[in-house]
């Protein structure tokens, strides 16, 4: 279809975006006037819209909150927040004022875990909240003040770096001074370094990075795409929020040798919409590579290059962390993940080649220049060189980022974030490691429990069903839908924990949970549902203890049908009805 | 692309095209890949999953695999067959599929590899999520009970402009296909009935162009293999000299699965050799008298008393067996469920075709049993044994069954009684 072609679909999501916060909302003439403009039918649009939470079809307020719903966040008081919330606005959650003042929501982890309970209120953060504060931001916003005049800047709490001039990530760093390796090295030579540092994708798939360089280079194309993966939605998760506010160069120079090893042209920082509020500092750091001549047309180097980074802003969805997924939000479509028949190295964004990293990965790239690949392979273990950002949150003295040396000890670690009577921690989010005792004297490392970013620390006064009930419902709430396991399997188990809340599980319920698993992430297509009953699985495993607390001898009669349940509301309808009569 | 590569299958090492589809050439080896979504070897969708292969030791689809040297691939390991089985009965789960009103039925890829497979019932709980049947197309009516969400239609039916007239809206758990209006006028007949022909289910329709084949005629309805159910063994029961005693009833059926039963003529005198009736419709027994071995269950719970003898039958019964559509999956009844309840009353007693003019009250007495909020299938009630699927299932098979069942014998199924309509 030649036609189609010709419109830059990777140009909607943005003027969805300009629409929603001017209209507040996506209207029914929206949708039919951008799908001519993109020579898309309305439903196909329609069905963009729908897939990404934060685009809204009605109309949602003036001002828009979105209040945190991870678990971090309702262990530390959310509800009364949300109570307060709903007081002060005058909606409950899922709603919108009358008088189109406020609407308020729930969203999945905002990346602000350490500073709970927050919100986002037009995207401008507001942290640490108590049912005080929240009544005098609404009285503020009443009275005409503008989100980003009262909003909170989140703090970048940095706890621990490594001594002895260990520290790769978290110390001071100077513009552009890495950059002179340009002048240098070949790009295959650049490859070459970066496969010797062992560098490997911090999102958490652990794939090598100079493996992936090498890769997109041999594929021959005209036009090449560096895409960073800034939309990290793994619950618990703000490593890249803190590297974007503070070492933003790190990650430019990073996507700069990306883009100078394999020939590419193009780049884009794919930004999740909770973190919008990052958005104009990064513009102005960008400009600043421009006009030095680090970004644009010619850019000096051993062999010169053309190389620019545009910001494209995501719109609410945890899949789109997927690669595939992310490349087809780009694109402006509907963040399903792909087939896996290429990879994205072969035909990526565009259907060209492109390489997507994380952000901690590109950031790490101009500190092992800077100090060196010997130096870097000098630190950490033999799989996994280097240093590590944990963001910490939970039930422990000092929450957020940890830049540890990979092989740290587990109790080494607790200790220094300073964690209370800790039973289970979620180790690499959700779909990680669910981590008891047992596992308190192995290291963090590629050898052997290696991690994404999140650390949730969870004390034993914690229930440990209302977390998996929390992480279930996570995944039922973010799974794409393109495929029945994930779609369907996520719910049924999100059934069976309800099933083990309500006292109403037999042993045979437990047996089911694990065989459905196997069958979820065996046939689902991408890492969501590959992943997302590995926490529950190991639960189950470490703390049979509770769960054999709830869960009866097997019968022939399924407790969970409850016959008064079942009559209650024909009941109440005739009793309604007779009454009518007399 | 023409050199020719050697890989293994199934441990058989076979030839084959570099760069052909796995599926293509498994079918060519004589290798059966069951597919769903896999329509043409372009572009190959990946979304219903039930190609799930293991390729060099890791789970992926057949369909978006091409071949290549060297590859290991493995597909009818036990493990592998009952993840299909597995994701067929998810589907079944997840949709409303009542096979025995649907206008696809025979000619259904979803209900044929469910015969295949020996489905009998689904592992999961029925979701009974309610979905839109979207009528306002000019030509097509869009089903969305059926929708397995394969994206076919999305995918392959283009206007001449090259617009969509599918699409994909919503995710996750509430992902569904609709139809784009305008788009949908601008197709050709021939273009509608295409689209019509490459939905494996019955989830899209053309209008009046749906009973063009008749029943019995259809692509599947003929075809098919036999089936070696699964006998648990803790099941068979030996009795000496004495008689097996049966209890059966209809809970919310239409009593038609107790037609099927008389409809074996004058092979009853062998069986009432060697099987005595206790409660039963058709010996008009109305309370147990003794324990019994096997108790044949008709119809869904719809009711109190539904639910009170169902749960009777399990206390009286060794083994129980649900027979027909409505005990397994709540059938035609499990329709209201998507209506609520006090609509179903208004419509019934008040404002149905069929009730008498002036008619204005529900009758509510405390002998009347009480509706259920939902038409239960019998296994969310108690545990069931066996299932014999069937809208009625054919009364030779029913038989067969329940002498197997209580002789302990295996047996197996061809294709035609297997059938559910």
């Amino acid at each position: 279809m030649p036609t189609k072609n010709k419109i830059d679909r990777s140009k909607l999501m943005s003027v969805l975006w300009e629409i929603q916060r001017k209209k507040r909302c996506i209207g029914h003439d929206d949708i039919s006037k951008v799908a001519q403009k993109f020579n898309m039918s309305r439903m196909e649009l329609e069905g963009v819209v729908t897939f990404y939470h934060f685009y809204h079809k009605l109309d949602c307020g003036k001002f828009t909150i979105y209040l945190n719903d991870c678990i971090v966040s309702q262990f530390s008081g959310r509800e009364k927040i949300q109570k307060t919330f709903e007081k002060a606005t005058g909606v409950k959650v899922g709603h919108v004022s009358e008088d189109k003042m406020f609407g308020l929501f729930k969203t999945p982890c905002i990346g602000l875990s350490d500073q709970e309970p927050a919100c986002l209120i037009n995207f401008q953060p507001f942290i640490n909240l108590t049912p005080e504060k929240v009544i005098s931001i609404i009285a503020q916003l009443k009275n005409g003040k503008k989100p980003s005049e009262i909003c909170d800047t989140p703090k970048s709490t940095i706890h621990y770096t490594p001594p002895k001039n260990k520290t790769v990530f978290f110390k001071p760093y100077t513009c552009f001074s890495s950059l002179k390796q340009l002048h240098k090295h070949s790009p295959e030579e650049i490859i070459d370094l970066v496969k010797e540092s062992k560098l490997a994708g911090r999102g958490g798939a652990f794939f090598p990075t100079g493996l992936k360089w090498q890769f997109c280079r041999q594929n021959k194309s005209d036009v090449k795409y560096i895409i960073c993966n800034a939309d990290e939605g793994e619950p618990g998760t703000f490593k890249d929020r803190v590297l974007l506010e503070e070492h933003p160069e790190l990650l430019i120079e990073g996507m700069i040798y990306a883009a100078y090893s394999v020939g590419a042209s193009h780049g884009s920082i794919y930004l999740r919409a909770e973190y919008r509020y990052l958005v104009s500092k990064l513009e102005v750091i960008l400009d600043d590579y421009r006009k030095k001549g680090y970004l644009g047309k010619g850019i000096k180097a051993k062999i010169p290059f053309d190389f620019d980074i545009y910001i494209h802003l995501g719109a609410g969805a945890y899949i789109c962390g997927e690669e595939t997924a992310l490349i087809h939000s780009m694109e402006g479509k509907r963040g399903e993940p792909g087939t896996k028949e290429y990879f994205p190295v072969e035909k990526g964004f565009k259907g060209k080649p492109t390489i997507v990293n994380n952000v901690e990965t590109l950031c790490a790239v101009p500190r092992i220049f800077e100090m060196g690949v010997d130096k870097w392979l000098q630190l950490g273990t033999e799989k996994t060189p280097g240093t590590k950002l944990l963001s910490v949150s939970g039930d422990c003295e000092n929450k957020g980022i940890f830049e540890i040396e990979w092989g740290m000890n587990m109790q080494e670690f607790l200790k220094l974030v300073g964690a209370k009577n800790p039973k289970m921690i979620q180790f690499s989010g959700p779909s990680g490691d669910c981590l008891s005792e047992v596992d308190f004297n192995r290291n963090i490392s590629g050898e052997d429990l290696i991690c994404g970013g999140s650390v949730m620390i969870f004390n034993d006064q914690r229930d440990l069903m209302y977390i998996l009930k929390s992480y279930s419902n996570f995944f039922v709430e973010e799974s794409c839908g393109i495929c029945v396991p994930c779609r369907t399997g996520n719910f049924l188990l999100n059934k069976k924990i309800d099933k083990l809340l309500l006292g109403h599980a037999e042993k045979k319920d437990l047996v089911d949970i694990i065989e459905w698993s196997k069958i979820i992430k065996t046939t689902s297509r991408c890492g969501l549902g590959q992943m997302s009953s590995n926490s529950l699985n190991d639960a189950i495993q470490k703390f049979p203890e509770i769960f054999e607390r709830s869960l009866s001898e097997n019968t022939d009669f399924n407790r969970a049908f409850n016959l008064d349940h079942a009559i209650e509301e024909y009941d109440k309808i005739i009793n309604e009805m007779t009454s009518d009569y007399e | 692309m023409n050199k020719m590569v050697n890989l293994r299958l199934d441990g058989k090492t076979i030839k084959a095209q570099s760069g052909k589809n796995l599926v293509d050439v498994a079918k060519e080896n004589g290798i059966y890949i069951p597919t769903l979504c896999y329509f043409r070897e372009l572009n190959p969708l990946g979304t219903c999953r039930i190609c799930t292969v293991k390729l060099n030791g890791k789970h992926t689809t057949g369909c978006t695999v091409k071949v290549a040297d060297d590859m290991e691939v493995e597909v009818n390991t036990p493990e592998l067959l009952d993840n299909r089985k597995a994701i067929i009965e998810m589907l079944y789960a997840e949709g409303n599929h009542f096979c025995p009103t649907c206008e696809k039925s025979g000619n259904c890829d979803m209900q044929n590899l469910a015969y295949d497979m020996g489905l009998t019932v689904t592992r999961y709980p029925h979701v009974f999520s309610d979905k839109i049947v979207d009528f306002n197309p000019k030509r097509m009516i869009m089903e969305s009970n059926r929708c397995i969400l394969c994206k076919r239609c999305v995918e392959e039916i283009k206007t001449k402009a090259g617009k969509d007239v599918f699409s994909f809206v919503q995710r996750g758990i509430k992902t569904r296909v609709h139809i784009d209006y305008e788009q949908e006028d601008k197709l050709s007949e021939s273009e509608a009935l295409h689209a019509m022909n490459i939905c494996p289910v019955g989830a899209i329709l053309v209008k009046g162009m749906i009973h063009e084949q008749p029943f019995g005629d259809r692509k599947y309805d003929l075809l098919g293999k036999n089936i070696i159910p699964k006998l648990l063994n803790s099941q068979v029961r030996k009795n000496e000299n004495e008689k097996f005693i049966v209890a059966t009833t209809s809970l919310a059926g239409c009593f038609g699965c107790h037609m099927s039963l008389l409809d074996i003529d004058t092979d009853i005198l062998d069986i009432i050799e060697i099987v005595e009736f206790n409660k039963s419709p058709l010996t008009d027994i109305k309370s147990f008298t003794k324990q019994c071995h096997i108790g044949l269950i008709e119809g869904g719970c719809a009711n109190s008393e539904n639910v009170h003898v169902l749960q009777e039958f399990r206390k009286k019964c060794d083994i129980l067996v649900a027979f027909g559509e409505c005990a397994i999956m709540g059938g035609i009844p499990a329709m209201r469920n998507f209506v609520p309840l006090q609509e179903c009353l208004e419509e019934a007693y008040l404002n149905g075709v069929t009730t008498e003019i002036g008619a204005n009250v529900v009758p509510g007495h405390e002998d009347i049993p009480k509706l259920l909020n939902n038409v239960y299938p019998c296994n969310e009630v108690v545990k069931i044994d066996y299932y014999i699927p069937g809208c009625p299932p054919n009364a030779h098979h029913i038989w067969k069954v329940v002498k197997s069942i209580l002789l302990g014998e295996e047996f197996s199924i061809t294709h035609d009684e297997f059938k559910y309509d």
